[in-house]
């Protein structure tokens, strides 16, 4: 197939991304400062912040402020849901790469026993519905104390979270060459500076690449933040569920633009380590 | 200048009942360039790793200068090793590679930057510490990584295959600067290969192994003259193997009867033996009548700088080689003498 006859695939692939992810994004940045918005207009008549004030976001008009601004901060539902969402992100990310780094590296490079079942094992909980084990978990989670905690939280996002970065990681492991740590320590460096000079370089684009999924996923979590938050742990999605049977849409719209901008800002700062280049990704080949 | 000797040295992995290393003994003197030569699995990259204190070992000792290393890690055993594939830190510029054992020292940066200058120039490679690996050829990068292990002053410098992937005219210039550089820093050096060749080149002793046993330790030629075994004869190159029956200096075969006078042979096997002798050593229609007999060419192959006869001795085929021009006095389907010098032969145990 030439490139002339490839053309007219890559413009209809284009044009569904835009109608699909695109085109939703403009509708909820018309929606979010709209004032009101009715069929047959194309764009709205009025805009206004309402939403934002209404949501806390914005101190009301006339009142703007520092002091105010500044008040947001303990008021708002939304940005308390926000530093909850992030706080349980980052620990989350952090958590799992830091735990999926030595299950990666004997995945990646080890031939053994049983290698097939712990993959499976490690693939599992992309397969099986959170509903089907959060059930069971939240009742030894409540037992155990930790329902309702930030931690017992982040400790059942990481059951869809891990998956992810083992994945990728163990793809990362697939290729690289152990030796170079031999030679390292040969040279003169110990254990701990062989794995800041040697391996982690050489692991970098890959580890990004798994805190970007576990980052991800952990940050779109409803269910499982749901349950075993017991109505304590309100993240962001927990929020936006809410006020999305609510029926503002000017409401919606705003809250779903928060609930998104993490991850695009994360996606923009990232996407030079996802490129088939740095071979971080190399990991998805095998599923 | 380091005197390293192993002893009873023995890696045997779990899950396999044949030990890689088995009972190594070796004594190698300080500034030697020493060869570990044998077939690839024979756990000569074993021994080597054990050495550098990658690998370690289930019984035996390692000492530099009398004192063992086994409780010292890689990174403070100051030996030193260079890997076949190089293995040059791609994150790293080239002067960042040769200085990082510098750096792992705590060498100040100045300090580095001018020894990173002096290596480079040592091996011929001035003007590319700015580099990056990936723009060097296959012997620039050799080179590179010589640097890197020689900029720390190791003890002891561990070359895994330093020749093997380099083409024939590089194989030269790399065996020269790796010669120079022992002349000069005078520092122990141990490498492993499989290719015969390169062993002969390079060191001053071999130390050949065949399934982690350490068959014979001897200068590169005692292996042409006085192999230990028919494997060992053959894995040099030996190719003319005679069941023969030894009594002191007489040797019967099923074609006549030889005298061997070769020195040592006095300590090899007596009884039932192989004969052995190196196809170069043959002589074709000798001038006088000892250690001969007759035998017919079954077919002659020119090389160029020599011509390879196979002959038939009853049964028994044996090489020949000659240098310099073809011969046209001996064709095929000719009958000819054939002479086995009494100091060239050898006699290996019967396998």
């Amino acid at each position: 197939m030439t490139v002339r006859n490839r053309r007219p695939f890559f413009y209809l692939a284009v044009a569904v991304i835009c109608i699909l992810l695109v085109l939703p994004v403009i509708t909820f940045m018309i929606n979010a400062f709209a004032f009101r918005w009715f069929y047959p207009q194309f764009i709205p008549a009025e805009w206004s912040l309402q939403a934002w004030e209404r949501l806390q976001l914005i101190p009301p008009e006339g009142e703007r402020t520092l002091t105010n601004w500044l008040a947001l901060l303990g008021s708002s539902d939304v940005i308390d849901a926000l530093v909850v969402s992030l706080v349980i992100g980052v620990g989350v990310t952090l958590f799992s790469v830091v735990i999926g780094l030595p299950a990666a590296r004997a995945l990646g490079m080890h031939k053994f026993r049983g290698k097939r079942i712990v993959e499976f094992m490690i693939l599992a909980p992309t397969i099986v519905p959170s509903i089907a084990f959060v059930l069971g978990l939240n009742i030894n989670f409540i037992r155990w104390e930790l329902s309702g905690s930030l931690f017992g939280v982040a400790l059942v996002h990481l059951v869809p979270v891990m998956p992810y970065v083992v994945l990728t990681l163990s793809g990362v492991f697939a290729n690289y060459n152990p030796d170079f740590e031999d030679q390292a320590r040969t040279l003169g460096a110990g254990p701990l500076r062989t794995f800041w000079y040697v391996t982690l370089p050489a692991i970098f684009p890959g580890i990004v690449v798994a805190a970007l999924f576990a980052f991800l996923v952990s940050w779109s979590q409803y269910l499982l933040t749901f349950l075993i938050g017991a109505g304590r742990v309100i993240t962001l999605p927990i929020l936006l569920f809410a006020s999305a049977s609510g029926g503002n849409n000017a409401v919606i719209a705003v809250m779903s633009l928060i609930f998104i901008a993490p991850a695009i800002l994360t996606l923009l700062v990232t996407s030079r380590y996802l490129s088939g280049e740095s071979g971080a990704v190399g990991g998805f080949g095998r599923i | 200048m380091t005197h390293v000797i192993l002893s009873n040295l023995t890696k045997s992995f779990p899950g396999n009942p044949v030990a890689a290393v088995n009972t190594m003994n070796l004594d190698i003197p300080s500034g030697q360039l020493v060869a570990f030569l044998g077939p690839s699995g024979c756990g000569k990259t074993t021994t080597l790793k054990m050495i550098a204190g990658l690998i370690t070992p289930t019984v035996g000792d390692i000492t530099f200068d009398g004192a063992s290393v086994l409780a010292v890690p890689p990174e403070k055993r100051g030996a030193v090793m260079v890997f076949q594939n190089y293995l040059l830190f791609p994150y790293m510029s080239v002067g960042q590679n040769v200085g990082f054992g510098l750096k792992m020292r705590g060498v100040e940066p100045k300090v580095i930057d001018r020894k990173v200058i002096e290596m480079l120039d040592l091996v011929k490679l001035p003007n590319i510490a700015n580099r990056r690996p990936r723009q060097l050829s296959g012997g620039q990068q050799q080179r590179v990584a010589l640097a890197r292990a020689l900029i720390t002053e190791p003890k002891v410098l561990l070359l895994d295959e330093p020749l093997s992937n380099l083409d024939a005219h590089l194989r030269d210039e790399m065996r020269e600067l790796i010669l120079s550089i022992q002349r000069n820093l005078g520092v122990t050096m141990i490498f492993v290969t499989h290719d015969q060749e390169e062993a002969v080149l390079l060191a001053n002793q071999i130390a050949l192994i065949f399934d982690g046993v350490l068959q014979q330790y001897a200068a590169p030629d005692v292996f042409y003259r006085q192999p230990i075994s028919e494997r060992a004869a053959r894995f040099f190159g030996g190719i003319n193997f005679v069941p023969a029956t030894r009594r002191g200096e007489r040797l019967e075969t099923a074609f006549g009867a030889f005298h061997v006078r070769t020195p040592g042979v006095e300590n090899a096997p007596e009884g039932e033996v192989t004969l052995t002798i190196r196809p170069e050593q043959v002589v074709l229609n000798p001038a006088d009548d000892e250690n001969c007999t007759s035998g017919r060419i079954r077919s002659r192959i020119y090389v160029g700088t020599y011509t390879r006869y196979k002959i038939m001795i009853g049964d028994i085929e044996i090489e020949a080689t000659r240098s310099g021009d073809i011969d046209h006095a001996l064709n095929e389907g000719d009958a000819v003498r054939v002479g086995f010098p009494a100091d060239r032969i050898w006699v290996v145990g019967r396998s």
